[in-house]
């Protein structure tokens, strides 16, 4: 990369979206297809595009995603210089921790002041995709741009908050939108929460924001002001799967089932994630596996179908799993069977229970329930 | 107060491993993978950190480069360590004399002012092509209990098979009189399973003496463990119980390798209060396709499986295309077996290519022996290897 660029990611916004598995946990740790995190594919992203330092907001629930990232060594972030660096919130007698995006930009000006790259990234955990930042920060210099979004072509979208683009012939983005209704009308160009901007304008705009008394990213500093700011869109054609609800995180969970999905996520073996020293799966006689995905530490003795199982996951004798993600060290005894559910971790499913939900409604268990 | 360590562990890692044939022509023997995701090496490196043992040199000669690589500064095992940890000891050269490693006493012998800089009350000596789990912590109690000069750690082995190793004979207190290596009428069946633990200055002595002995191979069980008994020294054996296993043949590693499946393993490496730390692949979990088989086996992340995989151990990465058969074998890492090719009681290395129809191996009940294919190799659409074959490069059939 020409020039250098520092990572930073935002862990809990778009919790929302996902209330079941966030409960828990930030955004950034829900877990997605058998051993990674949500946060593993947007920092794996800035890891092979050369990126060394990647600051991490954070606001409530941090606690499995700081047990996630540890010193950073897994993706090779545990540097003297840099490396993964969280950024609790910030409060005092008169400051409250941040509410929107812009104040929680504000509450870091510290570091990114801190930082020598030229160049910022910043990305949310809602979206799952093998993305070659240092061909956006390309993209970016080239059009001389004061910010680039990242868009991706939808037809879907059931976040709480949005943003989609019009860009002209050019990429420069002359139209956008915050939450506009477009479900069921066709295509449209959905921002998929990953920006870059040079650092120094980056703190330029928070101290502006600061003055005028702005609180929202998208509304204050974007949306008004889209016809004076060189705002371009990069337009990401690969896969991207945006989890904007469990519906959702279901549905892009069995597209991992898929080939072709795989091969673009994982086919180069780049996407990093916490090491837990799992041995590999087991498959004892009996079992039976179709195109499922298994992660490490599995035991199958039953019969497992379109699943997807994390690691240390036991289907026990006569159960049947099917169309169903079966989260880390969930037990299933013998006997059950189980078709479109979510297991969250450390769930037991006792023997001959039966539950099913359907494709558009998958039965969520929670976690450390036992049934 | 000075910082040191009660014991230090040497890994004798520098064997060629001849004996495996295809398998270490270009790796040392502790290199060479084994249970679908981990190498030899990690079972006494996982052995050490679970013992509380945080500093070893690991001794290596033979084809270093890839266990150097593996090991690197020692993380997966948490022997990462700013006073300790692992440590590659080659051979080196000295102002007065550089020499290679010439026996596994010479070994240790050139390599003293390592293990002196931790000033360790004890030194515990280990190889790198055995398969188990054992608790050092505990010879090392017994060690001291016993007021020992040696402990030497053994197993109970089948008579028949005896005079394989060295015998131990030994009183009902359990300490030594009688050292025999590879006896041919062994007196008992207790084998020396090359574990020793040397109280630091005995060693350090007898390795002296032994260096100034023109006549000796400068080995462990031929020269310094005699030599020690035969001066007097308190030896004792520390019985062992578990799971050990001697990899060193291609028919040893693959009854090992086998000895990991079913619901009740001979040997279990899943076990939680025990884990086996290793360097782990980076990898997608395997997919197990709509047209697969697959029972009774280990299969590790990355795999893609749409054939029949029937008491075999994958590795990571590997493939099996529609209508190929693997049964009764080990394929390691990254190695494609395509379309309708059969493998069948065979050990296959990393990143092999099986081509289409071929067949390798014959079914275990008709087999003269477990066929080997090398490493980076290429067997031709429709080719057939022989059971017992052992190949090392690109075949096409006849």
């Amino acid at each position: 990369m020409a020039h250098s660029t520092v990572g930073v990611i935002f862990s809990n916004i778009h919790d929302e979206n996902i209330p079941e598995l966030s409960k828990h946990r930030t955004m950034a740790s829900i877990p997605f297809v058998g051993r990674y995190r949500l946060i593993d594919f947007a920092l794996s992203n800035m890891v092979n595009s050369g990126i060394t330092t990647v600051g991490i907001v954070t606001k409530n629930n941090y606690q499995s995603l700081i047990d996630h990232l540890g010193s950073g060594k897994d993706w090779d972030l545990a540097r003297k210089d840099g490396g993964i660096i969280l950024l609790p919130p910030y409060s005092n007698e008169t400051d409250k921790p941040y509410t929107t995006r812009l104040e929680a930009l504000m509450s870091i000006t510290g570091f990114l002041n801190h930082r020598k790259e030229d160049y910022v990234v910043i990305s949310d955990c809602d979206g799952v995709a093998r993305m070659d930042i240092s061909d956006i920060v390309r993209f970016h210099e080239r059009n001389r741009a004061d910010i680039t979004m990242v868009y991706h072509e939808e037809e879907n979208v059931q976040s709480s908050y949005y943003i989609t683009l019009e860009p002209d012939e050019n990429d420069r983005i002359k139209g956008l939108k915050i939450n506009p209704d477009v479900n069921g009308k066709g295509k449209f160009n959905l921002y998929v929460n990953v920006m870059v901007m040079r650092r120094e304008y980056l703190i330029d705009t928070i101290q502006n924001a600061v003055q005028r008394g702005f609180s929202s990213f998208g509304r204050d500093i974007l949306a008004k002001n889209v016809d004076t700011l060189r705002i371009f869109g990069y337009k990401f054609k690969g896969y991207y799967a945006g989890i904007s609800s469990i519906q959702e995180y279901y549905k892009h969970s069995m597209e991992q089932l898929q080939r072709e999905v795989r091969d673009e996520l994982f086919g180069a073996r780049d996407i990093y994630t916490k090491v837990r020293d799992s041995a590999p799966s087991k498959y004892y006689d009996g079992a039976v596996v179709k195109n499922s995905l298994v992660s490490d530490g599995c035991i199958i003795e039953g019969t497992v179908e379109n699943s997807i199982l994390f690691r240390g996951v036991k289907v026990g004798k006569g159960s049947v799993v099917k169309n169903s993600v079966i989260m880390q060290d969930t037990v299933i005894e013998d006997g059950a069977s189980l078709e479109c559910v979510i297991t969250d971790k450390n769930v037991v499913i006792r023997d001959r229970r039966h539950l099913a939900g359907c494709e558009e409604l998958p039965y969520f268990v929670g976690k450390g329930r036992m049934l | 107060m000075q910082r040191r360590k009660e014991c230090v562990a040497m890994l004798l890692a520098g064997g060629q491993g001849s004996r495996l044939y295809a398998l270490t022509n270009n790796i040392a023997k502790p290199a060479v993978a084994f249970g679908a995701k981990y190498r030899i090496i990690d079972f006494p490196l996982s052995n050490c950190i679970n013992s509380g043992i945080d500093t070893v040199g690991v001794l290596t000669q033979y084809e270093p480069l890839e266990l150097n690589e593996y090991i690197g500064n020692g993380q997966p095992w948490d022997l990462d360590r700013t006073f300790g940890g692992v440590h590659i000891l080659s051979p080196y050269q000295a102002k007065k004399k550089s020499s290679w490693y010439e026996g596994t006493a010479n070994a240790i012998y050139q390599n003293r002012s390592f293990m002196k800089k931790y000033h360790p009350d004890y030194v515990l000596i280990l190889s790198g092509d055995h398969i188990y789990k054992m608790n050092y912590a505990e010879m090392l109690k017994a060690h001291i209990e016993k007021g020992a000069d040696c402990t030497i750690a053994a197993i109970e082995v089948p008579m028949k098979e005896a005079s394989r190793f060295g015998i131990l004979n030994t009183n009902a207190d359990g300490s030594i009189y009688e050292f025999e290596e590879k006896p041919k009428v062994p007196k008992s069946n207790l084998a020396s399973m090359g574990i020793y633990i040397f109280t630091a200055e005995k060693l350090y002595r007898y390795l002296e003496q032994d260096d100034q002995d023109p006549n000796s191979e400068k080995d462990f069980g031929k020269n310094i463990l005699p030599n020690m008994l035969n001066a007097g020294e308190k030896m004792f054996s520390y019985r062992f119980k578990g799971y050990w296993k001697d990899v060193g043949t291609i028919s040893s590693l693959w009854e090992s390798n086998m000895d990991l499946l079913g619901e009740e393993p001979a040997f279990d490496v899943g076990d939680a209060d025990w884990k086996i730390h290793s360097r782990n692949p980076l990898a997608p979990p395997e997919y197990i396709g709509e047209t697969a088989k697959v029972g009774n086996s280990m299969i590790a992340l990355g795999c893609e499986i749409e054939g029949t995989v029937e008491h075999s151990i994958l590795s990571s990465n590997v493939v099996v295309e529609e209508g190929a058969v693997v049964k009764d074998s080990v394929i390691m890492a990254g190695t494609v077996i395509k379309k309708n090719a059969v493998v069948n009681y065979s050990i296959i290395d990393e990143n092999v290519v099986v081509e289409e129809g071929a067949a390798v191996g014959e079914d275990k009940s008709k087999a003269a022996g477990i066929a080997v294919l090398g490493r980076n190799i290429t067997i031709g659409a429709g080719a057939k290897v022989e059971a017992g074959k052992i190949l090392d490069k690109d075949y096409k059939g006849e």
